[in-house]
């Protein structure tokens, strides 16, 4: 057993695969790709236990680039994929890498049925906000607006926000994070990693050709110290660097103010709970859009609950203590039967 | 109950076919009777007709169900042509069934529902009861609603409840009329009912009842009876095509010493498949039941990757609907299997009818060379031997199947002689061992021509495999045109290659005809009931039956060399006989096709076959 434990010190190399990584220079992936060859080493679970799958996009060229067990399949297919995986082998760590085309439009049926379910799989969502791999369409997380190739007017469609549809799907654990920050990813990833059950992490990413800075607000230089809120379970819930600002539930809504004016003390900061079944206020969370109020980040929701897969394998002990079937023999031979034994 | 009459005459084999509205019990009553059957030690074979909607208007037409059943002294292939008992519970149900029955037949009518409301609402004129249009026909009046609730008076049953029991004395009768005893069904009513005493015991009554009234009323001026057909020894039961095609997935899981899995979405007539699989657990059968059809397959694909046995069960637009994740499995060459249980197209169609419609479809029906196994069941116990073997040729040969039954083997039932699962053909998936040295993603066999089962969770062989195109040998992605083309030659010879691994085709009947016949899949017991017969009245006729489709028995080209005659019969505008033309062009085919959501009766066959049996 010691030596099994020795033998998990793993390192990034570990999970290096030998195939070059194709993504544009500057592109968001090579960062989210880092961070996960380093939390995966950290996680204490043996590297063949690793199943990374995904469907087709950008993002989705992810599995060839880790050196574990993966599975490139099909446009928005990977969360039927992954469930199948998961139910056929509980034992299995899955990861799912997908996009915002590949989740959120051809596959946004598999995607709410994944939430719903809750299988443990950790899903990293990257949100660029556009198609990239068929060379810049809008995608139905690209603000209402937004001229691309095949809306030249404008969008006319409202977007998705995939947070308000994770927890309106009935999902246990959403958090988001953005692509210009290793260490925020790496603490996310490996809080997903632990959570038992289906959990989806949306991360903020550049498309450096076709929608570059489209998290500018949140993510770069001048803005971010103004609009990123970094969540953290029972702690309240400050931004800035200066840690003046903070938010507090003002009727049925969120409000941003000021420490120290109006008498408001950081007493008055409304704590994060991931924990709260009640979905209310980590949707407003979720729902928080610069630049009015700072786009939360962090993990967001984060419920127990029991994994499918773990559900499905007690019955399945149970079904075997219970049943008086022992084998397909036995199966052949329930119900009305008769015999022959004067027969040809 | 022993009362007999002395006019008791001998059949070789008869048809019955029960009617009545959708909510009157007349699948039950027809369950009952195939059990009983079963007992008297006849081979048989029954076909549910029921109406696409649950509870279609009452009283009409659109609502009736049927149950037909075929038994017999002799090999039944098949559910009958036309019936020789009729039991019409209300007037649809008689209007609905004329069609179905012989010029003779005896007709068992409830006179209580032949009223004016009733006959407005099947679309009758005038009463048929009063108006001659029976004539021909032995009509057995019998007030069956009366008498139901005069049986259970003293047991103070509501009326509604009472007349639930109505179809058990329509039972009664045509139990008194094939000389059949009481105690296995009375045995059914106590275990189904156990709970519940009052209804056991109300039961019982209308079922005595209406045995009691035929012998008293002498309803019937003979009562009939066929003598045990004569079977191969062994234990029998009845098993519809669904249930076999189940049980023979959990049989070759079973072999292959691994896990099954069932990704699969409730689709009309396959949804039985994935309900009985989800009732066995106890075999570490997992039954998913997915968002879509899409779902279902693609989850699928992911435990077949795991290392599960791996089914998707599905009809003609559910496969449609998985075209494209049947491409992965092709390219990624994982075993898959897919059951099809064909129904009528294209689109919605006939759902609740059969058709042999979608072999195009699993053929041809993917983007890119994406060839892959196509086998067929020949009758519903077939089934199970159909399952079990596309399971193994899936496994061993690391590639997907389709196998095509059809609406009317998975809800139609026959005699199935159990086999013993240890005397099933092994199984014996390609799996890679833990650090394998030699271990490449896209190795293959230098025989069969597969790549071996790397399962996730093995030490030592971790690998990425996906949708895009495969370098020989390594896996990796490859762009390669050379590749491309020895990639797409490899993919297609590993599917010829299980030629060497299915059996020869067999004739049936005579080889040194002029014509021989040839059908596949659901099919094959009315083809074979026609052919026996002409055969008895001194004809010379050879059958090739197909289970193989893709890829072909070897010596098919051989069988068809000794005929100067080939005949081609379907249930669909001609698939199977445009993909004989395609494969072997030397020969030339006849082809008789029907498409009316109806299986062939033996008549039109022995018809048809005759005609080119004289030209």
């Amino acid at each position: 057993m010691e030596n099994a434990i020795q033998e998990l010190k793993l390192t990034k190399k570990d999970f290096e695969s030998d195939q070059m990584v194709k993504w544009c220079p500057g592109c968001g992936d090579h960062a989210i790709l880092k961070s996960v060859e380093n939390v995966f080493p950290e996680l204490g679970i043996p590297k063949e236990k690793f199943v990374v799958v995904s469907g087709i996009g950008c993002s989705s060229r992810f599995p060839y680039y880790m050196n574990t067990y993966g599975f490139h399949s099909i446009h928005g297919r990977a969360a039927a994929l992954a469930t199948g995986i998961k139910l056929a082998n509980p034992e299995l760590n899955v990861w799912m890498i997908t996009g915002d085309g590949d989740s959120m439009a051809i596959g946004g049926n598999h995607f709410i049925h994944l939430a719903r379910r809750n299988p443990d799989i950790n899903v990293l969502l990257f949100n660029n906000k556009i198609y990239g791999l068929t060379k810049g369409q809008y995608s139905p997380t690209t603000p209402q607006g937004s001229k691309t190739k095949t809306s030249p007017q404008g969008t006319f469609e409202s977007p998705f926000n995939p947070g308000e549809l994770v927890i309106g799907a009935r999902g246990k654990f959403f958090a988001r994070v953005v692509d210009t920050n290793m260490k925020m990813m790496s603490q996310v990833f490996t809080e997903a990693a632990k959570h038992k059950g289906a959990s989806i992490v949306e991360i903020l990413a550049n498309c450096v050709i076709f929608n570059n800075k489209i998290h500018g607000l949140i993510t770069g230089r001048e803005t971010k110290n103004d609009n990123q809120l970094f969540l953290e379970a029972g702690k309240p819930m400050i931004f800035r660097q200066e840690r003046d600002k903070g938010l507090v539930l003002r009727g049925t809504q969120l409000e941003v103010v000021t420490i120290g004016e109006n008498g408001i003390t950081e007493d008055d900061i409304l704590v994060h709970d991931p924990t709260n079944p009640d979905p209310g206020i980590q949707m407003m969370l979720a729902n928080m859009k610069a630049p009015d109020f700072p786009v939360a980040l962090g993990v967001i929701r984060s419920v127990k609950s029991q994994p499918l897969e773990e559900a499905i394998w007690a019955s399945v002990k149970h079904e075997k203590e219970v049943s008086p079937l022992k084998s397909v023999d036995d199966l052949l031979h329930t119900g009305n039967t008769w015999e022959i034994d004067n027969g040809k | 109950m022993t009362a007999k009459l002395d006019r008791v005459v001998e059949l070789d084999q008869a048809v019955i076919r029960f009617a009545g509205d959708s909510g009157d019990g007349m699948q039950l009553t027809g369950n009952l009777f195939s059990d009983s059957t079963a007992f008297a030690g006849n081979d048989f074979a029954t076909f549910p007709d029921y109406p696409a909607e649950i509870r279609a208007p009452q009283g009409t037409v659109s609502g009736v169900s049927g149950f037909q059943i075929h038994f017999g002294k002799t090999d039944i292939h098949t559910s009958g042509d036309l019936a020789d008992v009729l039991v019409a519970m209300n007037p649809a149900s008689l209007k609905a069934n004329m069609r179905w029955i012989t010029n003779e037949a005896v007709i068992i009518v409830d006179t209580d529902s032949f009223i004016e409301k009733n006959l407005v609402k099947a679309g009758y004129e005038s009463n048929p009861l009063m108006d001659n249009s029976l004539s021909g026909h032995v009509v057995v009046q019998a007030p069956i609603t009366t008498l139901t609730r005069e049986a259970v008076k003293e047991l103070h049953i509501d009326n509604k409840s009472a007349q639930k029991s109505k179809n058990m004395f329509a039972l009664g009768m045509i139990f008194y009329m094939f000389n059949r005893t009481l105690d296995r069904t009375n045995k059914f009513f106590e275990t189904k009912f156990a709970k519940n005493p009052l209804v056991v015991e109300a039961n019982k009554k209308v079922l005595t009842s209406g045995f009691n009234f035929a012998h008293t009323i002498e309803a019937f001026a003979n009562t009939f009876t066929i003598k045990p057909a004569s079977l191969e020894k062994g234990v029998y039961r009845n098993v519809t095509g669904n249930l076999a095609t189940a049980w023979g997935l959990l049989a070759g899981a079973e072999r292959s010493g691994r896990k099954l899995f069932l990704g699969s979405y409730p689709i009309t007539p396959a949804s039985e498949i994935l309900q009985e699989i989800s009732r066995h657990k106890q075999f570490s059968a997992i039954a998913f039941q997915a968002e879509d059809e899409i779902a279902g397959v693609v989850s699928t694909i992911g435990a077949s990757f795991a290392g599960a046995v791996p089914v998707t069960s599905t009809s003609g637009p559910g496969l449609s609907l998985k075209s494209e994740a049947l491409g992965l499995a092709v390219i990624a060459e994982l075993p898959l299997v897919v059951v099809n249980v064909q129904r009528g197209g294209p689109s919605t169609g006939l759902p609740t009818k059969s058709e042999q419609s979608d072999l195009y479809q699993a053929l041809f029906g993917r983007n890119g060379e994406a060839p892959l196994i196509v086998m067929a069941a020949q009758s519903s116990s077939d089934c199970f031997y159909s399952a079990y073997e596309a399971v193994k040729l899936s496994l061993e040969h690391m590639t997907p199947v389709i196998l095509l039954t059809d609406g009317s083997l998975a809800n139609g039932s026959e005699v199935f002689r159990i086999p013993k699962v240890a005397s099933l053909a092994d199984i014996n998936p390609p799996i890679v061992e833990a650090n394998d040295p030699d271990f490449q993603p896209y190795r293959r066999d230098p025989v069969k021509l597969n790549r071996f089962w790397a399962i996730p969770g093995t030490e030592g062989l971790r690998h990425r495999i996906g949708g895009l195109e495969k370098e020989d040998g390594s896996g990796n992605v490859s762009h390669d045109p050379l590749n491309h083309e020895k990639m797409s030659a490899l993919r297609e010879a590993k599917v010829e290659k299980v030629a060497d691994y299915i059996p020869e085709l067999e004739i049936e009947g005579d080889e040194d005809a002029d014509l021989l016949v040839v059908g596949w899949g659901g099919t094959h017991g009315v083809m074979l009931t026609a052919l026996e017969q002409l055969r008895e009245e001194g004809k010379s006729i050879g059958m090739a039956h197909f289970k193989y489709i893709n890829p072909l028995p070897k010596n098919t080209a051989a069988v068809f060399a000794k005929y100067k005659k080939i005949l081609v019969c379907e249930i669909n505008k001609g698939q199977f006989v445009n993909y004989l033309r395609m494969r072997l062009p030397e020969f030339k085919y006849e082809q008789y096709n029907k498409i009316q959501g109806l299986p062939f009766m033996v008549k039109e066959l022995k018809e048809k076959f005759s005609e080119y049996l004289s030209s």
